[in-house]
């Protein structure tokens, strides 16, 4: 091993970056496109007309519900209603539906579950417009945990240790960079290497709290699949190992079957109203555990707060209508556990605050990036430009047609969303596969061309592919920036706004990268002249 | 500069320091977890849980021991001891909570 920390820790940072560079930049190009995932899943949805929201009785909605309820399921373990609102946690607006569960037959640990969207106006269960079939943005980042084509325990897995890796990558690289402050402010453009040095370390310092947090929320997330060990040792490795420990922590009920409250439920609903406002009401959820009193919680719209699942709830006795005490609230451990999990998501942040993440996510594509072209920058000069090792070449390749190829391969899977037929079997699953075929044509391209041609032409493409995305969608349908604009639709308009200002960007990098390779090209072969005059090496 | 024997003699070391750290410190960082939330004075499930999500910390620490020790004896003397050490103690807690 090489001499002293800073020399080991340096070389530690540069081979777990490469090692996993381009699957990191992957979950980092998926997961930020998850920060806008329902946004995204609009957009590709555009049949679905634009929401107006109407006046509605919410005591009224939920008496009707209950009537569908005793239809449906009679005799449940739970009755959860719905009531139309606004989401700040899945940031849509939520329609007016009812779930449940049936009481679990013998030998059966768990019931039945059923759902169904009704009529605010009749309260029957109704058909829904069924837009187009589409992965949408839901697909696009789950992609960033569970991978695609592969399994999906085996993907967590390796996502894991590519951000175990990463998690390395971090702190050997703050270890290495002694200067941290005052190297943020140096930036040293047009000097080849030391340039690409600068970008890397004044990317990674400017999002460095994102970039630890969302890694190690990342690696909690999956904390019992990564680190078995714990609830192995304690709670043992057979079936019931995990359910015993859940238990544990979140405490074991035995449920008896409910029946319709006796209590007025609009007398409970309008009481949270008054407390919280018309529009606050997220659900009405009907449940009886055993040995306690049959109980109605009124449960508080998502929003306000960092955890963002732990909303206020308004509890009542079922028959009685009086009021009843909540559960004691989660432990110090949860409460950690689930900020950890509320941060990585960012389910809480408004409009600002998920922009500021989104940007916070292109920077680690950045960061990554700018690593990975580094590791190419330092050792190209190494090589007899006639005779480029394999693994030299592997990495130029890998990293061109990921770094400009597969953002293009997310443009081409918005493409295919608007151009396949709307009837055609296992259309969404084309539309990813069309991700993945640009992906790995980008390398097959990368690969065998010569590789600055090769960057700047993939470069180009991206920047086409985006830019004419909001104009692909004027042409196949009624809800673009024409019409999404004057009716202030800003998810739509948002979307086509934010794929113009990708393309954009891709374009410039297009044009730059074009004129340094312009200029390298000049120096090479005025050096090359150089030499023949001279005498050789 | 170094020759061919010098430069295979350092890809061995630079294998066995990753073996190191992905096997032996993936196996350290379990044991230690285990005995950490034996030893957490909170409710069992609480303890597990708390131990898991510091789990991470305990191995990204232990993989910059790993790679900033000099010999590499040491490295796998270090981890074997210390793993040991963190299984028997567990083994001991647990042994004696099932009295």
């Amino acid at each position: 091993m090489k001499e002293g920390f800073r020399q080991c820790m340096a070389w530690l940072h540069t081979w777990s970056g490469l090692v996993v560079g381009w699957v990191l930049f992957f979950v980092f190009v998926t997961g930020s496109a998850g920060y806008f995932n329902t946004e995204i899943t609009r957009w590709m949805q555009p049949e679905l007309p634009l929401h107006q929201a109407m006046p509605q009785n919410n005591g009224r909605l939920a008496m009707m519900a209950m009537d569908r309820l005793e239809e449906a399921a009679p005799n449940a373990e739970f009755w959860s209603i719905t009531l139309p609102h606004h989401s700040q946690a899945s940031r849509h607006w939520e329609d007016f539906s009812i779930s449940w569960e049936t009481t679990p037959l013998a030998g059966h640990e768990h019931g039945i579950r059923g759902r169904e969207v009704l009529d605010p106006s009749s309260g029957s269960s109704t058909k829904v417009i069924d837009p187009r079939d589409t992965g949408g943005g839901t697909s696009l980042y789950v992609m960033h945990y569970a991978l695609h084509y592969i399994d999906a325990q085996l993907a967590f897995k390796l996502v894991g240790i590519c951000t175990m890796l990463m998690l390395m990558s971090l702190i050997t690289g703050i270890i290495t960079h002694k200067k941290i402050f005052k190297d943020f402010f140096t930036f040293r453009p047009g000097k080849g290497q030391r340039s690409w040095l600068d970008a890397h370390n004044v990317i990674g310092v400017m999002a460095l709290p994102f970039f630890l947090m969302i890694t190690y929320s990342g690696l909690v997330f999956f904390g019992l699949t990564y680190m078995p060990a714990g609830v192995a040792a304690i709670y043992g490795t057979d079936d019931k190992a995990i359910e015993r420990y859940v238990d544990d922590l979140f405490g074991d009920h035995s449920h008896e079957a409910i029946s319709r409250p006796t209590a007025s439920v609009p007398d409970m609903i309008a009481k949270a109203e008054a407390a919280w406002g018309k529009d606050q009401i997220r659900s009405v959820f009907i449940q009886h555990d055993g040995g306690e009193a049959p109980r109605v919680d009124i449960g508080r719209a998502y929003g306000g707060q960092v955890r963002i699942f732990d909303a206020e709830t308004m509890r009542f006795h079922a028959h009685t209508g009086e009021a009843l005490p909540l559960d004691p609230p989660d432990s110090l451990t949860m409460k950690t556990n689930e900020t950890f999990r509320a941060l990585h998501e960012g389910r809480f942040a408004e409009s600002w605050l998920r922009w500021l993440y989104f940007v916070a996510g292109l920077l680690g594509c950045g960061m990554i990036g700018t690593g990975l072209v580094l590791w190419t920058v330092k050792r190209r000069k190494q090589h007899d430009a006639a005779n480029i090792p394999f693994g030299h070449r592997l990495v130029e390749a890998l990293n061109a047609s990921t770094i400009a190829g597969l953002p293009a391969g997310v443009a081409v899977y918005f493409w295919a969303n608007r151009l396949l037929p709307i009837d055609m079997a296992d259309r969404a699953n084309w539309e990813m596969n069309f991700l993945f075929l640009i992906w790995g044509e980008a390398f097959i391209y990368a690969f065998f061309r010569d590789i600055r041609k090769a960057w700047v032409e993939l470069l180009g493409f991206a920047a086409v592919a985006f830019t004419l995305l909001p104009v692909l969608n004027a042409l196949t349908t009624d809800k673009h920036l024409g019409a999404s604009l004057p009716a202030g639709d800003w998810v739509l308009a948002g979307f086509d706004l934010t794929m113009l200002a990708l393309g954009l960007a891709f374009a410039y990098m297009t044009i730059k990268v074009n004129r340094i390779w312009l200029k390298k090209a000049a120096q090479t072969s005025k050096a090359n002249d150089n030499s023949l005059l001279g005498e050789t090496a | 500069m170094t020759s061919l024997r010098q430069s295979s003699h350092y890809r061995w070391m630079v294998v066995s320091r990753v073996l190191a750290a992905v096997v032996g410190g993936y196996a350290l960082a379990s044991s230690a977890m285990v005995l950490l939330a034996l030893l957490w004075p909170l409710p069992k499930a609480e303890a597990v849980a708390a131990s898991t999500m510091l789990s991470f910390l305990l191995y990204a620490l232990i993989i910059i021991w790993i790679f900033t020790v000099k010999r590499l004896k040491t490295v796998w003397l270090g981890l074997i001891f210390s793993t040991a050490v963190c299984s028997g103690l567990s083994w001991l807690l647990l042994s004696g909570a099932a009295q």
